[in-house]
């Protein structure tokens, strides 16, 4: 590309119509070019009013407490790995900054990386992930198709001392540890240890701190069972 | 230890949570729900999906013409909107602005994903009844609006801004597709966009588009 058409690609860059490598240029150059950048804040706006511009259906009522329960299980992962981010992209952000950062558009494409590295929340976000409610206490197991899973339950009183939460994957008449958790949030989110194949079920007994190899109570709540 | 006296003492009924935001967080501005949403108050970013969750919804229902996939866009970028909350720089854009951009490329990127592009006309959406009067009626002006912007704009204008915008098509497969040179296109998505602009920020509009004031015409009703 020569480098003067460059500037006539903030319409494109502003519909989000540039292919990979353009937008990539284009955004190591709005860095360096006042003019373009200018140019593309005046855009930005007319560009999102066309969002209203379409029919807008009701969504259903489970994607905000689907949204709402994954950005809460961010909320406990998420500072470890905030905390490594400036190291990792030190040198990228020292061009991408000046851009992006108002844009909120670099941040978009780094959250990919994040969701590689949120088991968790990958698995609350797969929109094919099957949601078991919980017989017992308010909450549900999330299951996708290749049987990772993620326990999201709330209210749970906390462990008293020296017990915790001991997560039971049941299949074939077999109880398969899957996991320990102490009950530390008003909303609890946990990552089973275990895959949960289509057919099985999950119980959650108290066990002594550290958790056992076969459950010794009678499970404090189900799901799927 | 007794187990049962245990279940007694931890299997009692779980507290049922509101689901409702706090009133505190529903008269806030949409920067100050932001900034809220930095410091990690979840309320904040209920508050910003009840503000613009259905505007979103659409969008990436229209982009992507699969629920499934709509709503799998949205989570993604209100997620995006609740981890770069702290990025955000009220100077540089406008709050509806900065959370519909990350909408609109959550759908596009993922209707190229997909490979799902389709640009014909949309048939009607199955309406869901159930949203409130006020904002029904707020989101219909609005739609009028921006479509009368749209039918204001010659018709190949429009066209290059709706299959961009809309179709997820990138300008080279806009050309093609058209079987225009690429500078055209790239014109008319310019020309097109800097109309739409002053045909979208005249002053007489001015009252109408600002969410906040539905907002708080709804919250005094």
């Amino acid at each position: 590309m020569a480098d003067e058409a460059i500037h006539d690609l903030t319409a494109a860059y502003a519909l989000h119509a540039l292919g990979p490598d353009d937008e990539e240029r284009f955004e190591e150059h709005l860095a360096t070019c006042e003019r373009c950048r200018e140019e593309l804040a005046e855009l930005r706006d007319p560009v999102a009013m066309l969002a209203y511009g379409v029919e807008s259906p009701v969504p259903p009522p489970e994607l905000r407490s689907r949204i709402l329960a994954a950005a809460r299980a961010e909320r406990s992962n998420v500072v470890p790995i905030r905390r490594r981010l400036p190291v990792a992209i030190g040198a990228v952000a020292a061009v991408a900054a000046t851009v992006a950062i108002g844009l909120g558009l670099w941040a978009a494409s780094i959250s990919d990386d994040l969701d590689r590295e949120r088991s968790v929340v990958a698995i609350l976000a797969d929109p094919q992930a099957k949601s078991i409610p919980l017989e017992g206490a308010d909450g549900r197991v999330v299951v996708t198709d290749s049987g990772d899973a993620a326990l999201v339950v709330s209210g749970l009183a906390a462990a008293p001392k020296g017990k915790t939460y001991e997560i039971w994957v049941v299949e074939d008449g077999r109880t398969l540890p899957a996991g320990v958790f102490k009950a530390k949030h008003e909303r609890d989110v946990v990552r089973l240890t275990r895959p949960v194949p289509p057919g099985s079920g999950v119980a959650v007994t108290v066990e002594d701190d550290g958790g056992t190899d076969a459950p010794t109570s009678d499970p404090v709540f189900t799901a799927g069972i | 230890m007794n187990a049962s006296a245990t279940l007694i003492a931890w299997a009692g009924p779980a507290q049922p949570r509101s689901r409702r935001v706090p009133p505190d967080v529903v008269h806030l501005s949409d920067e100050a729900l932001i900034a809220l949403a930095a410091r990690g108050e979840e309320p904040a970013l209920a508050a910003l999906y009840d503000r613009y969750g259905r505007v979103a919804y659409g969008l990436a229902l229209r982009v992507l013409r699969d629920t499934t996939l709509a709503e799998d866009a949205v989570q993604e970028a209100f997620l995006a909107v609740w981890r770069s909350a702290h990025r955000y720089i009220p100077e540089r854009s406008k709050p509806s602005t900065w959370i519909l951009t990350f909408v609109h490329r959550r759908a596009v990127d993922l209707v190229r994903r997909e490979e799902r592009r389709r640009a014909d006309q949309l048939t009607d959406v199955e309406s869901i009844v159930g949203g409130m009067v006020d904002e029904e009626a707020w989101l219909g002006l609005e739609r009028e609006r921006v479509q009368a912007a749209l039918q204001q704009l010659p018709d190949q204008q429009r066209e290059a801004i709706e299959l961009a915008y809309y179709g997820g098509f990138t300008q080279s497969e806009l050309a093609e597709r058209l079987g225009q040179p690429l500078g055209t296109i790239k014109s008319r998505m310019f020309t097109g966009l800097a109309r739409l602009r002053e045909l979208l920020t005249e002053p007489d509009h001015e009252p109408d588009h600002e969410p906040e004031r539905w907002q708080t015409k709804r919250s005094t009703t």
